[in-house]
């Protein structure tokens, strides 16, 4: 866990009381909405369809179990006892009131939490892998850069006012669980004779114009990381187009002037700053690192008896299977939560689940926890030993269905039900499709599947990297829906194929089923996965059958 | 259902002037007295593109009452209840379409 310092804290109580003013002035008049709501936008404020929406920043989606305890606060204090946990590893609370946020936000503020850079125009809350820290595979942890990111970007004066909002991702782990190719900015930390750096990727994003970003470094030393972001937010900022709203994120700009070209402005503007203020030299990576608590981990082996015993019990070795992962040390575990219980909202956990998980946390995993880009929260280090104890408890709590990575392990955005924004709905989609496919061996059977829900072309459902892509459109005031094929998030990013006419909304669950039954008949195993065949096969063999029977 | 702030002003039939009371963010219907109600039986209906434009003026006149106005289709019975025209608003007038999760605090 990163722990905040004097400054930190004096710094958001500051915020807060900032705020508290701002809004009272609001509610007095004297403010008008006009000048408000960029104010209340910074603060992680949005005006939804039926009620204020905040979104509070959850740094490269590491959580405290008291910071759990706050949101858990916030929403049965504020709000209506649940929270929505986003792909960009923040949560948001659908009911806030204007009047009460500055109370709200002062609880956060009082557990290190705040709504900082989750709107505007600005550089976003840094994403990376939940498994950060914890998996076997990954060369250093990569939440330290992160946070040297969002110190560098907090209040940065000169990227504020960006063309566009600005987002970055990191992994450290061969494979990609933060979807570092359609960032804005991706960073791959990897190791090159030696020497820690990272693979610069730019230009990626989902949205209105998809592209999978392009690498302009294959290495960069550490040590300049950030006079190199410096100088790529510098080169769009100049660069960027401000005209037009649909084409001033930096992958147009990458697009309209070429990998090429937009590399050697970067390059130029960083020789001119590359050895002054912004070098990293070991002694400042270090003060951030010894912000990081590292667990007072326990010395234990793999395979306890406690566990080996516990596999005898089918449904908990059913969860085993597919919700534990190993992890860096032995004896321990990374356990994903699964927020995806058949017939809810993908995301979505209640006041009560959120306390449950910090209490869980407290008592098996040293007190952290995580949120995955997936909508799913993570516990990155359990004792092997107390698994099944653990399991028995989320199970309690409906946080133990074995569906990680499998058909209804939905992503999907809050949609038409909440989003002003949106042209269709996400959740009942997602909802029904978790229905269809409730069967443990069935699902289990079909295997990995990525589905990914938009509620409209902003793709904060990231449906162009689903496996299968789900875009809600409307016609005519009626919900249809585009679906895309062979979309992957992964190191080996790709966009998704529209596989043909958008369909009603009664007729999404029946060609979804229609595609893996598709995908079960044409395999050539049950190693092959369904990615796997659409590569192979392309998206012919999925579309001939998907609409045949309509 | 596009978003109605990106729409041109176009009246086709029954419109009222919808949008969110600033305090809360309720969804809110300017009503024939100038005033807001969170009730959209009480919410004035114009039929003209100038009587909405009007309407409209009022409503972002009082943005210290409420936030985003803009027109909505509504239809109306023999009865004279009001009733949305597309999903959008009747998602407004009704809430989400789904449960919410778990109990109200």
């Amino acid at each position: 866990m990163y722990i905040y310092d004097e400054f930190d804290r004096t710094f958001l109580q500051e915020r807060v009381d900032e705020f508290r003013d701002q809004v009272k002035r609001r509610l007095d008049g004297e403010l008008n909405e006009e000048e408000f709501k960029p104010l209340r936008l910074m603060n992680g404020v949005y005006l939804q369809l039926h009620a204020y929406m905040l979104r509070i920043a959850i740094p490269y989606g590491t959580l405290s179990s008291d910071q759990m305890r706050a949101l858990a606060h916030v929403a049965r204090r504020y709000d209506r006892g649940y929270g929505h946990f986003t792909t960009r590893q923040n949560i948001q609370f659908n009911w806030i009131k204007l009047e009460e946020l500055p109370d709200a936000m002062a609880d956060l503020a009082r557990a290190g939490m705040h709504g900082l850079q989750t709107s505007g125009n600005c550089i976003r809350n840094t994403t990376t892998d939940q498994w950060a820290n914890a998996t076997p595979e990954e060369i250093e942890d990569p939440r330290l850069y992160a946070e040297i990111i969002r110190q560098w970007s907090t209040l940065h004066p000169e990227f504020t006012y960006l063309p566009r909002k600005f987002k970055i991702a990191i992994t450290a782990a061969k494979h990609d669980r933060a979807a570092i190719r359609v960032h804005d900015i991706g960073l791959r930390l990897h190791r090159k004779d030696g020497v820690t750096g990272f693979e610069v990727i730019v230009g990626g994003g989902l949205g209105r114009t998809p592209f999978v970003g392009k690498t302009i470094r294959e290495f960069l030393p550490r040590h300049d990381l950030l006079s190199y972001l410096e100088a790529i937010l510098r080169t769009y900022n100049a660069g960027g187009r401000r005209d037009n709203i649909y084409k001033a994120r930096i992958k147009i700009q990458v697009h309209e002037i070429g990998t090429e070209e937009f590399t050697r402005r970067v390059e130029a503007e960083w020789a001119q700053i590359k050895d002054g203020a912004l070098a990293l030299d070991d002694a400042a990576i270090d003060a951030i690192r010894a912000h990081f608590k590292e667990p007072d981990f326990e010395a234990l082996t793999d395979g306890p008896a406690e566990l080996e015993a516990a596999k005898t019990n089918p449904d908990f070795a059913r969860w085993y299977a597919n919700s534990v992962a190993p992890h860096r040390k032995g004896g321990h575990a990374i356990v994903t939560i699964s927020l995806k219980p058949v017939g809810a909202p993908p995301g979505d956990a209640t006041a009560d689940q959120m306390d449950a998980v910090a209490d869980l946390a407290d008592q098996y995993a040293y007190g952290e926890i995580r949120v995955a880009h997936e909508q799913n929260l993570t516990l990155p280090h359990v004792r092997q030993k107390d698994l099944f104890t653990l399991w028995q408890a989320l199970d309690a709590q409906g946080l133990a269905t074995p569906n990680i990575g499998l058909i209804s392990d939905i992503i999907a955005c809050p949609g038409l039900d909440y989003c002003a924004l949106a042209n269709a709905r996400s959740i009942p989609l997602a909802q029904d499709l978790t229905k269809r496919f409730a069967d443990l061996d069935r699902i289990a059977d079909i295997g990995r599947v990525h589905l990914n829900i938009s509620g409209c072309i902003n793709a904060c459902g990231h449906h162009h990297v689903g496996h299968i892509g789900i875009l809600g459109v409307e016609k005519q005031d009626q919900e249809f829906y585009q679906i895309t094929l062979g979309g992957k998030a992964n190191h080996k990013a790709k966009l998704g194929e529209l596989l043909g006419p958008a369909v009603p909304e009664n007729e999404v669950v029946n060609v979804v089923e229609r595609i893996l039954d598709t995908y079960v008949e044409l395999r050539t195993s049950k190693q092959e996965t369904f990615i796997a065949a659409v590569q192979r096969l392309g998206i012919e063999p999925f579309k001939e059958r998907a609409y045949a029977a309509r | 259902m596009t978003s109605p702030l990106q729409q041109k002003l176009k009246i086709t039939g029954p419109t009222v002037i919808t949008a969110n009371r600033l305090t809360d963010g309720v969804v809110v219907w300017l009503t024939a007295e100038s005033g807001w109600s969170d009730t959209l039986s009480r919410a004035a209906v114009v039929s003209t593109p100038d009587d909405a434009l009007r309407l409209l003026g009022i409503a972002n006149a009082d943005e210290n009452h409420a936030v985003g106005a803009y027109p909505a289709r509504v239809t109306v019975a023999d009865d004279g209840s009001l009733a949305p025209v597309n999903l959008r608003e009747r998602i407004r007038v009704g809430g989400p379409t789904v449960a919410l999760p778990g109990a109200a605090a």
